[in-house]
């Protein structure tokens, strides 16, 4: 896997992308917690396809933040993106927040991709659903929220992705939420990140996706874990209503983090794309 | 010296077990734990004891903005003001403040703010806060990261509003207007005093500096918690090269006076149990929402207690420990005067924000200890920055001929 800092929006900003594999190019759009250094979703996509994984302002040493603001620069952030790595015709899949932008640039756009790949996508809001405010979480509440395994889950959140060989040294990290300084500098990270999110996401995840769906008419794959706790299968099932040609893999016990937890069952429903 | 009588108005009826049985005072309490007949009363009493403490001698009458707070039942501080201005005719109306990152447009809030001026003949003070995440972001759902822009652009607009003397247009990225036009203007030239509350940033100490604009702590946490934020704003003050007026700060702080010690902790001491065990108790989660805070505050300051001990031991403080560690100023009027007197000095702050009306406090006790503060305490320290008593750049300018509430002629209190 590659790493590399790549000028976008014609050398406006810099931005950090993961590249890895070969074949069909695959762009991939992250989740609100972002991409870890040296991503293990990321690397096993590289598997499959060929694979670039941008990070959004706020994410790992992207920049741009401040020219980000409403869900039309997020989502032509993506095409400029595009543009720099000189894709064409990619299959663009997004894991939640990274959904809803990957929706959005497929609305905008269809014949510029391939497919379109939803995995726990965030941009609709259901109001027999409401799902729970992730930004007035703790630290410690989110791991039983978003993943099957909250001691995994947290190990994820607070070690970026460096996972341990076994069971005493997961439940370890646990307590590192108590610690002072680790809280602080895991603050300042959140900050960035969820302050770049809380654009398209606060206080409601939702900037008017519904609407434009109809214009999606490209091959679409809608992946779901029926354990997902913040936006459960109502959502799923919302999309693939909405959108015109959209197949629903549904994760029998995966959580909202699914492509870490279930890394193998959300790669094979993507099979189709290759 | 200037004295504030501040009023929180908080909702004196929560339930015993109110900590044990919900998550939080603020943004998320269910409203069904107020009852609006009885909110009936607990208005007019907090309106009573406003006016109460301009028979006391206080200065000015605070009120403030608060959302989906149970200890905080102002959501528009300009309403009480309104009323404040038709009973009384001495002291300052304080209004600190409107959280004017929420107003679209903003002029509302110049235009409500001059009507105040004007109604109160030139008696109004404004504030203008960033106003908490748990109000901003949560209850009024403004994007965290663009509350600072839309509170620079509001602030811009209001100053403008007030001081342009013809329609103008303002393209701002969110107040997108093509007359400008306000009527009433303020009665105070060029404009009302303003304070701003703050919490330790250097962008606002800096922003106070540059408008001529009065910085004010306001916390519960009391004056040892508060040195540290003011020393930082008077290095401030000091390496901008201004003058040290200490009208240039302001200070609340919570504060109960009874004839003796003994007889201050026997009135009060269930009631700022109350408001610090049951008031206070707001899910930590609400404290800051990820891009509140410039990364850079971040970076400098404290972290909140986020933690699971953290949030378990939250305002879980005994008597003593708010006593010893200032959190309340309480006792007899010496005691207090010697308290106020060491926080007054060491802090260096000409207004004080004193917090008096507190939680379930009832009404008697809110009297007496308004009533000795002012008659036994307040006298004593009035004179405390002789070289600055003609300073009233923060403070209001009133007119001279201006109506008074027991008489329908024009006269002077």
């Amino acid at each position: 896997m590659k790493s590399y800092l790549l000028e976008t929006a014609a050398g406006r900003t810099q931005i950090r992308v993961q590249e890895a594999g070969s074949g069909t190019p695959l762009l991939y759009l992250h989740s609100a917690g972002g991409l870890a250094e040296s991503d293990p979703f990321v690397a096993a996509l590289g598997q499959h396809f060929h694979v670039y994984a941008p990070s959004l302002p706020g994410y790992l040493d992207s920049e741009g933040a401040d020219n980000l603001r409403t869900m039309l620069d997020f989502t032509l952030w993506g095409f400029d993106v595009m543009d720099a790595l000189g894709i064409e015709q990619p299959v663009v899949v997004g894991h939640s927040m990274g959904g809803m932008i990957a929706a959005e640039m497929a609305a905008l756009n269809p014949r510029a991709f391939k497919g379109l790949g939803l995995i726990s996508a965030a941009g609709l809001w259901l109001d027999d659903y409401p799902m729970p405010d992730i930004f007035a979480k703790l630290p410690f509440e989110l791991p039983e929220l978003l993943f099957s395994d909250p001691v995994l889950g947290t190990q994820i959140i607070s070690e970026g992705y460096d996972f341990g060989s076994n069971q005493d040294e997961l439940v370890s990290f646990m307590t590192r939420f108590q610690d002072e300084s680790f809280l602080q500098d895991f603050l300042i990270k959140n900050a960035r990140r969820l302050g770049t999110a809380g654009k398209i996401l606060f206080p409601i995840p939702e900037r008017g996706l519904s609407e434009r769906l109809y214009r999606a008419t490209l091959p679409t794959v809608i992946v779901w874990g029926d354990a997902d706790k913040l936006m459960p299968m109502p959502y799923a099932a919302a999309f693939q209503r909405l959108l015109p040609h959209a197949a629903l893999v549904t994760i029998p016990g995966a959580a909202h983090m699914a492509p870490y937890e279930q890394t193998g069952a959300v790669l094979d429903a993507l099979q189709r794309f290759h | 010296m200037k004295f504030t009588f501040f009023h929180l108005m908080a909702w004196p009826h929560l339930p015993d077990d109110f900590r044990e049985q919900h998550h939080s005072v603020w943004v998320d309490v269910p409203n069904s734990l107020y009852d609006p007949a009885r909110g009936h009363d607990v208005y007019h009493n907090y309106l009573d004891q406003l006016e109460y403490a301009e028979q006391c001698g206080f200065d000015a009458l605070g009120v403030n903005e608060h959302h989906a707070n149970a200890y905080g039942l102002m959501p528009s501080p300009n309403l009480m003001a309104a009323t404040l201005t038709r009973r009384t005719s001495r002291a300052a109306i304080m209004v600190l403040g409107n959280s004017i990152a929420l107003y679209n447009p903003a002029v509302r809030v110049a235009e409500e703010f001059a009507m105040l001026d004007v109604m109160s003949g030139g008696r109004f003070i404004g504030g203008f806060p960033v106003g908490t995440s748990m109000d901003t972001n949560y209850a009024y759902g403004t994007v965290p990261t663009e509350t600072r822009e839309r509170y620079a652009e509001a602030h811009e607009l209001i100053i403008r509003a007030w001081t342009e003397r013809e329609p103008f247009a303002f393209n701002g990225r969110y107040n997108k207007l093509r007359y400008v036009n306000i009527w009433p203007r303020p009665l105070q030239q060029p404009y009302p005093a303003i304070h701003i509350p703050g919490g330790g940033s250097i962008e606002t100490y800096d922003f106070c500096i540059e408008n001529t604009y009065s910085y004010s702590y306001l916390s519960y946490s009391g004056y040892l918690r508060g040195r540290d934020l003011m020393r930082g704003y008077w290095d401030q003050v000091a390496s901008r090269a201004v003058d040290e007026s200490p009208y240039r700060a302001g200070f609340a702080q919570v504060i109960c006076v009874g004839e003796t010690d003994a007889e201050a902790e026997k009135l009060y001491k269930q009631h700022i149990d109350y408001f610090y065990n049951r008031c206070l108790h707001v899910y930590p989660g609400f404290g800051e929402a990820p891009g509140y805070r410039t990364i850079k505050t971040l970076k400098r300051g404290a972290i909140p207690q986020l933690t699971p001990k953290g949030v378990k031991t939250l305002s879980q403080l005994s008597w003593k420990e708010l006593l010893d560690q200032r959190y309340v100023i309480c006792g007899s009027p010496e005691t207090v005067r010697q308290q106020c007197e060491e926080m007054i000095q060491e802090l260096r702050f000409g207004n004080l924000f004193c917090l008096m009306a507190l939680g379930n406090m009832p009404d008697d006790k809110v009297r007496h200890s308004t009533r000795l503060f002012g008659e036994k305490v307040m006298p004593k320290l009035r004179h405390l920055w002789p070289d600055y008593a003609e300073d009233n750049r923060f403070w209001c300018r009133p007119i001279a001929n201006r109506r008074h509430p027991d008489s329908e002629l024009r006269g002077v209190a």
